[in-house]
């Protein structure tokens, strides 16, 4: 099963060291990892995505907790939610195939943000399947470069993730 | 952050960060800091020069300052402190604080670090500390600013002190504790981020006393946590209220008295077979401040299948303990103080008024005579007529010597498991060894920081002749510091539980288990500075032990030469279930 976990840590050097070596010292997953500061300074929220049973991502949960940087842990697909990741992707784009991976680009609601004579830098932000359709759509040989920042989640509604 | 400031007198002061440290460990009622000093803590040392509020204790290995300052700690209850060097202090270290952490010691560990501008530079005597550490800690630190050593410290003892306990790191630069600052050491902290709790749910502990009372097969299991909760007062109140059966696990050992009728011997890997079987077959087991570790129960699936009714309470202070290997039907997350306290008052408040009945008397006799039957094979039973030492009758000697009252620390292997099945802790915090990490050498280091925090007690080392060497230059410190513990070396010239798992599972092929050219230990522990003895005929065993402890200011180190075959009986193999033991007479 896939989760979706959203952690507020103290915005200190090493914290997210101290989350990454609890998943690698446990043999957890971690399928994606996002870190940044919130609105208040002093924390930084982490959105990790994770496979595992649910008894795993219960250990998981209670490991972090654990953990003394960690002010909060909440698995945001326990509730309805919104997720989003970013993605730039580069192409070829000459020729023919100029016009259609435009249109493809806008299909998608994506935004091309750097254009050379012979490609095309795309950015795209959705859910990891949107993502995934996107690249199945483009043609694989034209595909130069892709980067992502993994998923960013928050809870539907007026629910909030407070220290 | 709530920052409340002490008395005018000890504030505002502008002291180095060595000062500084000095301060907080006399602030925190630290009485001994075990340590080796270095480059990186020249100056500490200097602050520790010529005061006489904390007493430095000097180690001949750091890893010895780590065990020494944990033994302290298992034997008190109170933080053990160490401070080391930067780089090999600290890699040397490393081990011991690891051992501190599987058992969930409090400690608070110092280390000294290359100057902030150097970090990072490959200086000499340069790690990443709190990179290394990282893993083997409840939490680590690393002190940039002068003005935060004081708050940090206040925080690293708060942390390793509360909720379960661990080792604590601070990693001070040698440039910080040289910096002054104002000195103001808050009594109180608040971290937003760490909140043990300590309260159990009140719904939760009504559902497992429900099912505790109604409990035909009760169990109850009693682990390091209940130690280390100060918990057993109320685990003994709690068993005798009830009359169930208890089991104490190698960590939870003295939490329940071993001379008790209701205790059935240790449990787990060697554990007894009533305790064993009683585990396996309860209906309702009572799980105390203990995890379920695989020495305990073995393979957790044939734990659970093989009695797939069996309701589990689990009381502990850490969440991620509870159903971790095996699935639990009412956790309690709480100390184990405090929730044992709640049951035990409902419980009065209950049988006094009626509304709660008393356990089925008639289900709990037949219980206890299925009990009988098991502890009727007498398991643990050895031949007491063989011409050469068995290593059993050792610790039953010691036992009888000491009536059962010395503090016993011991190193791993057999003779770990042989001090534990037949030295009856009635006590807690008396049985002091590596649990969880299973750390050869901790012995003689721990038997020294328990004899400097109980200097009229009797206090032994149960050691092998493998394990005692890979801290035995300790034997000097003891000789610096007039710590007269008795070494019992049960010498069989073999690591005896490696052989052991060689003879049993890998065809007797003893490789590399077998040790030649020891030592003569009696004129090692004599060019130490200390009284050595060698005893190889089992009537002579008592006498060499009342001649020992009789020497009340000499450390004596006694070398039993012992039966090289002997196996540490029951043995349930590794991976198999808690109940598929192998007894003595079945080889």
């Amino acid at each position: 099963m896939r989760h979706i976990l959203s952690i507020l840590v103290e915005n200190e050097a090493g914290a997210l060291s101290r989350v990454a070596g609890l998943f690698s010292a446990r043999g957890y997953n971690i399928e994606t990892l996002t870190v940044a500061p919130t609105e208040d300074a002093t924390l930084s929220r982490m959105t990790i995505v994770t496979t595992g049973s649910d008894d795993v991502v219960e250990q998981i949960t209670k490991q972090l907790n654990k953990l003394v940087d960690v002010v909060k842990v909440v698995d945001l697909s326990e509730g309805k939610h919104i997720e989003r990741e970013l993605m730039l992707v580069k192409v070829r784009a000459a020729g023919k195939d100029r016009e259609e991976i435009k249109r493809t680009a806008d299909i998608f609601r994506g935004k091309i943000i750097d254009v050379t004579d012979k490609t095309y830098t795309i950015e795209l932000t959705g859910t990891t399947e949107k993502l995934e359709a996107f690249l199945e759509a483009l043609d694989r040989a034209s595909i130069l470069e892709t980067v992502r920042t993994g998923v960013s989640g928050i809870g539907r509604g007026e629910w909030v993730l407070k220290a | 952050m709530e920052l409340k400031l002490p008395p005018l007198a000890e504030t505002g002061e502008t002291l180095t960060g060595a000062e500084i440290l000095i301060r907080c460990l006399k602030a925190e009622g630290v009485e001994f800091v075990f340590g080796y000093p270095g480059g990186a803590v020249l100056h500490i040392y200097d602050a520790i020069f010529g005061q006489k509020d904390v007493r430095h204790i000097l180690v001949r290995h750091e890893q010895g300052a780590i065990h020494a300052a944990d033994g302290y700690a298992r034997a008190t209850g109170k933080p053990g402190v160490a401070l080391v060097t930067s780089g090999p202090g600290v890699t040397n270290a490393v081990t011991g604080i690891a051992t501190a952490y599987m058992d969930s010691i409090p400690m608070v560990i110092l280390t000294g670090q290359v100057p902030t501008r150097a970090i990072g530079e490959d200086a000499f005597q340069e790690c990443d500390t709190v990179g290394i550490t990282r893993p083997c800690v409840k939490h680590n630190f690393l002190v940039k600013d002068v003005s935060q050593l004081a708050i940090t410290m206040k925080k690293a003892f708060h942390i390793a002190t509360t909720g379960r306990p661990g080792p604590v790191l601070v990693d001070v630069p040698k440039d910080v504790s040289n910096l002054t600052a104002p000195f103001h050491y808050p009594d109180k902290i608040h971290m937003r981020s760490y909140n043990p709790v300590v309260k159990g749910h009140s719904g939760q502990i009504k559902k497992a006393l429900q099912l505790l009372l109604d409990a035909k097969r009760p169990m109850i299991y009693v682990g390091g946590g209940a130690v280390l909760g100060n918990a057993s007062e109320e685990v003994t109140e709690l068993v005798r209220t009830l009359e169930y059966p208890c089991t104490n696990t190698l960590m939870g050992l003295g939490a329940y008295p071993a001379t008790d009728k209701r205790f059935v011997g240790m449990l787990g890997m060697h554990g007894t077979v009533e305790a064993n079987m009683a585990m396996q077959t309860c209906d309702v087991l009572l799980a105390v401040g203990a995890r379920f570790d695989d020495r305990v129960i073995g393979n957790p699936t044939h734990f659970s299948a093989g009695n797939p009714t069996r309701k589990i309470i689990h009381i502990d202070i850490d969440p991620s303990s509870i159903s971790k290997r095996v699935k639990v039907d009412v956790p309690i997350v709480g100390g184990v103080k405090e929730v044992l306290q709640d049951m035990l008052t409902q419980i009065k408040a209950g049988f006094s008024n009626g509304a709660r009945h008393r356990p089925d008397a008639e289900s709990l006799a037949a219980w206890w005579s299925q009990i009988a039957a098991w502890r009727a094979k007498d398991c643990l039973k050895y031949d007491r007529k063989a011409a050469i030492i068995k290593p059993q009758m050792v610790i039953e000697k010691l036992y009888e010597v000491t009536k059962g009252e010395a503090f016993i620390t011991s190193d791993v292997g057999q003779h770990q498991m042989w001090a534990a099945q037949f030295y009856k802790f009635d006590k807690p915090r008396r049985w002091i060894n590596s649990g969880g990490l299973g750390t050869m050498g901790v012995g003689l280091p721990y038997a020294m920081g328990v004899k400097l925090a109980f200097p009229d007690a009797d206090v032994a080392c149960v050691t092998g002749e493998s394990s005692i060497q890979m801290c035995i230059q300790e034997l000097s410190t003891c000789k610096q510091y007039h710590l007269p513990v008795k070494v019992i070396n049960l010498n069989n010239r073999y690591m005896g539980m490696v052989r052991q798992w060689q003879e049993f599972f890998h065809g007797n092929r003893y490789s590399e288990s077998y040790m030649d050219s020891l030592p003569d230990f009696a004129k090692l522990a004599e060019a130490y500075g200390h009284v050595g003895m060698v005893i190889d005929k089992p009537g002579d065993i008592e006498g060499a032990l009342r001649e020992a402890f009789a020497m009340k200011d000499r450390l004596v180190f006694l070398d039993f030469v012992t039966d090289q075959s002997e196996n540490v009986f029951p043995m349930v193999p590794g991976g198999k279930g808690i109940s598929e033991m192998i007894l003595s007479e079945e080889l």
